[in-house]
C-alpha cells in the first residue's frame, strides 16, 4: 500500500515571456509526492524542472492546473498565506545556499524560527540543537565564510530543517560540492531528515547521487517523460 | 519589556556586522548632521545676535519707521510721535529710545566703535542688569555703563571710574552690567541717558530711534498698533519685531540664502552618501533576502527589516552628528568669545526631520529593490 500523498500537481502550465517570445516552460505536468519519499526531479537544462519546483513550493503561479498541499489549494491563497506555508510546511536549500555571511552559523539557521515569531534566545537555542543534528555544533558561532561547501550545505540544510517542515526542496544540493561530499550529504539526508512524516524533492543534474531517490521523475521541454525506480541506480 | 522582535536584530546585525558599509553610512549621516547643525546653528546664532538689543532692552512694543528693517538702522523719528503713543488709549506708558552708534577714544589714542543705547532719563526702562556699581550713577556727569560681553575687552576691559572720549565729549564708566544676548557686529555696548546720548552724539533734526510702550494689557496691543500706523509708523510687538529682523537678515541679505544652500548642500551629501551606500548593500544581499521571502518572509517584515537598518543608522548617525556639533560649538565658544553659532531645539528638530528624510530615502530605495526580487529568481540564480 502507498504511503499518503503530500503533493498533488495536475495539469500544471507555465509559459514565460509575452507575443512572439512566449515559450512554454512546463506542459500539463500532473504528478504526486508521498510521505516519507525521496523524489528526484532530473533532466537536461532547460526542460522545466526549476519552474516546476517553484510553482509547487508556491514561488511561482502557474497559468494552468492546481497543486494541493496536504489537501490545501496552494494558488487558492494570497500571498501571506503562502508565505505562512511556506515558512511552516516547505523547507527550502538552495543551490547556493544563500547564508547571510554577516550572520554567524547559528543565526543563520535561526531564520525560520525568527520568522516563525519564536523568541531570540529560544531561536538560537534550537538552532543549535539543529546545527547538532547535521554534525556542526562546534560551528554554531562561525560565520559561513568560515565554513567549506560541504560544511555551508550543512548548514543550510539545518536551516531548512529548523522550521520543521513536511516538505524539503533542495535545488541542485551537490552543484558546488564535490563527488564524495555531494553523496555523503545526500546520503545523511537520507538517513537523518527524511521520516514518514516528510518527503524531500531534489532537482539535480547529478547522476552521482540517483542512487539515493526513491523515484525519479525525468523531464525534456517542459514534459514528464518517464519515471524510474531507484533499483537501476543502486550499486 | 518585550524584547526586540527577532527580525529587527537580524535586520541590525546584518548591516551592523557589515563594518566597511556601516561605518560608511555612519560616516555619510554624522558628517551631513555636524555640516547641518552647524550651518543651522551660526544662522541661529546669528539671527540671536541681530536681535539681541529687542532682547536686551524687552519692550513690550516697538514703535519705530516702517523702512526699519533691523535694529541698527533705526531711522529718527519726531518728537511728537512720543507724546503722541502716550495719548493712545490702552498705553499703560511710552518712553523713548535712542540706540546709535559712537567711536569711542581709548586711552591708548586708538578708537574704537561702540554702539550707544540712551534709556529714558525719568524710567531707564530698558536697563541692563548691573554686576558693578549702581545704575542710579547714569545720572552723574559723563556717566556711562558698559556692558561686560565678548566685546568688553576691545575697550581695554574698563572698570568703574575708566574715562574715555566719546565724540570729543568726557565719558566716565560709572558701572559694569551683563545683558542676555550680545550684538552681532562685534562692537562693545555702552548705556548712558537718552538726554546725554543725543547730546553727545550728533544727529539730525530727529532723535528718538524707538518709542517703547507698555501696552495695559495684551487686549490693547491691536489697538495701539493701528493708532501708531494712522500716524504714518509701525508698532511691533517684541515678536514682530524679532521676526521682521530676522526676515531681513534670512531674506535679504546674502547670510541667510547663503547659509540654507549650504544647509542643503550638507543634505544632498548626506543623502548621496547614506542612499548610494544603503542601495549598495541591498543589492549585496538581494539574493539572501529573496531566500528569506522563499523561506516565508512576507513583504511587510522585509520592509521592517529595512526601515529599522535606515532608521537606527540614521538615528546613530544624528547622536554622533549633533554630539560632534556640540562639541565643536563649545570649543569655539571658548576659544573665540565673538563666536555666534548656538544650538537650538528648533536647529536640532530640523536637523532630526532632514535625517529622517535621509532614511525615508534610503529605505525607500531599499524597499523598492527587496519588493521587486522574486523568490523564483533565486532557484533560475
Amino acid at each position: 500500500m502507498s504511503s499518503p500523498v503530500i503533493i498533488r500537481a495536475t495539469n500544471l502550465v507555465k509559459w514565460f515571456g509575452e507575443d512572439e517570445a512566449r515559450t512554454i516552460a512546463v506542459k500539463q505536468v500532473s504528478f504526486d509526492v508521498q510521505y516519507g519519499e525521496i523524489l528526484y526531479i532530473v533532466g537536461p537544462s532547460g526542460s522545466g524542472k526549476t519552474t516546476l519546483l517553484s510553482m509547487i513550493s508556491g514561488i511561482l503561479r502557474p497559468d494552468e492546473g492546481r497543486v494541493f498541499v496536504e489537501d490545501q489549494d496552494l494558488w487558492s491563497m494570497n500571498d501571506d498565506e503562502l508565505a505562512d506555508l511556506r515558512l511552516n510546511k516547505i523547507g527550502f536549500v538552495f543551490q547556493d545556499y544563500h547564508l547571510f555571511p554577516r550572520l554567524t552559523t547559528v543565526e543563520n539557521v535561526a531564520i525560520p524560527l525568527i520568522l516563525q515569531k519564536k523568541e531570540w534566545n529560544e531561536a538560537l537555542r534550537l538552532s543549535r540543537d539543529y546545527l547538532e543534528i547535521v554534525g556542526l555544533k562546534d560551528r554554531a558561532d562561525l560565520q559561513p565564510v568560515k565554513l567549506s561547501g560541504g560544511e555551508q550545505q550543512r548548514v543550510a540544510i539545518a536551516r531548512a530543517i529548523a522550521g520543521k517542515p513536511d516538505i524539503l526542496i533542495f535545488d541542485e544540493p551537490t552543484a558546488s560540492l564535490d563527488g564524495d561530499t555531494g553523496r555523503k550529504i545526500i546520503g545523511f539526508v537520507k538517513s537523518n531528515i527524511l521520516n514518514d512524516k516528510r518527503a524531500i524533492i531534489i532537482v539535480t543534474h547529478d547522476s552521482r547521487i540517483y542512487e539515493y531517490a526513491d523515484r525519479i521523475m525525468k523531464m525534456e521541454d517542459g514534459k514528464i517523460v518517464g519515471y524510474e525506480n531507484n533499483h537501476r541506480y543502486e550499486k | 519589556m518585550k524584547p526586540v522582535s527577532g527580525i529587527y536584530r537580524v535586520a541590525l546585525k546584518l548591516l551592523m556586522n557589515d563594518k566597511s558599509k556601516f561605518t560608511a553610512l555612519l560616516v555619510g549621516i554624522t558628517f551631513a548632521v555636524f555640516l547641518m547643525v552647524m550651518m543651522m546653528s551660526m544662522f541661529s546664532g546669528i539671527l540671536a545676535r541681530s536681535c539681541a538689543p529687542v532682547h536686551n532692552i524687552g519692550a513690550k512694543i516697538w514703535v519705530m519707521d516702517p523702512a526699519v528693517n533691523n535694529t541698527n538702522s533705526s531711522i529718527p523719528m519726531p518728537d511728537y510721535i512720543l507724546s503722541a503713543s502716550r495719548s493712545i488709549p490702552g498705553v499703560n506708558f511710552a518712553v523713548p529710545l535712542y540706540f546709535g552708534s559712537a567711536l569711542v577714544k581709548l586711552k591708548d589714542g586708538a578708537y574704537q566703535a561702540a554702539t550707544v543705547v540712551g534709556l529714558d532719563d525719568a524710567t531707564l526702562f530698558g536697563r541692563p542688569e548691573m554686576i558693578e556699581g549702581r545704575i542710579e550713577d547714569i545720572f552723574a556727569e559723563n556717566a556711562f555703563v558698559v556692558v561686560k560681553d565678548a566685546e568688553f575687552s576691545k575697550l581695554e576691559n574698563p572698570t568703574i571710574g575708566t574715562e574715555f572720549e566719546i565724540n570729543d565729549n568726557r565719558g566716565t564708566v560709572v558701572g559694569i552690567a551683563q545683558v542676555a544676548s550680545s550684538g552681532l557686529f562685534g562692537v562693545p555696548t555702552l548705556y548712558t541717558t537718552y538726554n546725554r546720548a543725543i547730546t553727545y552724539i550728533p544727529s539730525a533734526r530727529f532723535t528718538t530711534s524707538y518709542v517703547l510702550i507698555e501696552p495695559k494689557s495684551v487686549a490693547d496691543v491691536p489697538g495701539i498698533q493701528k493708532a501708531i500706523a494712522r500716524l504714518g509708523y509701525e508698532a511691533l510687538t517684541r515678536d514682530q519685531f524679532v521676526r521682521k529682523v530676522a526676515n531681513f537678515y534670512t531674506f535679504k541679505t546674502g547670510v541667510g540664502m547663503n547659509i540654507m544652500m549650504m544647509t542643503a548642500i550638507s543634505f544632498i551629501v548626506g543623502l548621496s552618501i547614506s542612499g548610494q551606500t544603503f542601495y549598495t548593500f541591498i543589492l549585496e544581499n538581494i539574493g539572501k533576502f529573496g531566500a528569506m521571502k522563499a523561506i516565508g518572509a512576507k513583504g511587510n517584515e522585509l520592509i521592517a527589516m529595512i526601515l529599522a537598518q535606515a532608521f537606527v543608522t540614521s538615528l546613530i548617525g544624528y547622536g554622533l552628528g549633533v554630539g560632534a556639533a556640540s562639541t565643536f560649538i563649545i570649543i569655539a565658544k571658548w576659544r573665540i568669545p565673538d563666536y555666534a553659532a548656538q544650538l537650538t531645539f528648533q536647529t536640532l528638530g530640523l536637523a532630526l526631520v532632514m535625517v529622517m528624510i535621509i532614511a525615508a530615502f534610503s529605505s525607500y530605495i531599499g524597499v523598492r529593490k527587496v519588493l521587486q526580487i522574486q523568490p523564483f529568481d533565486i532557484f533560475r540564480g
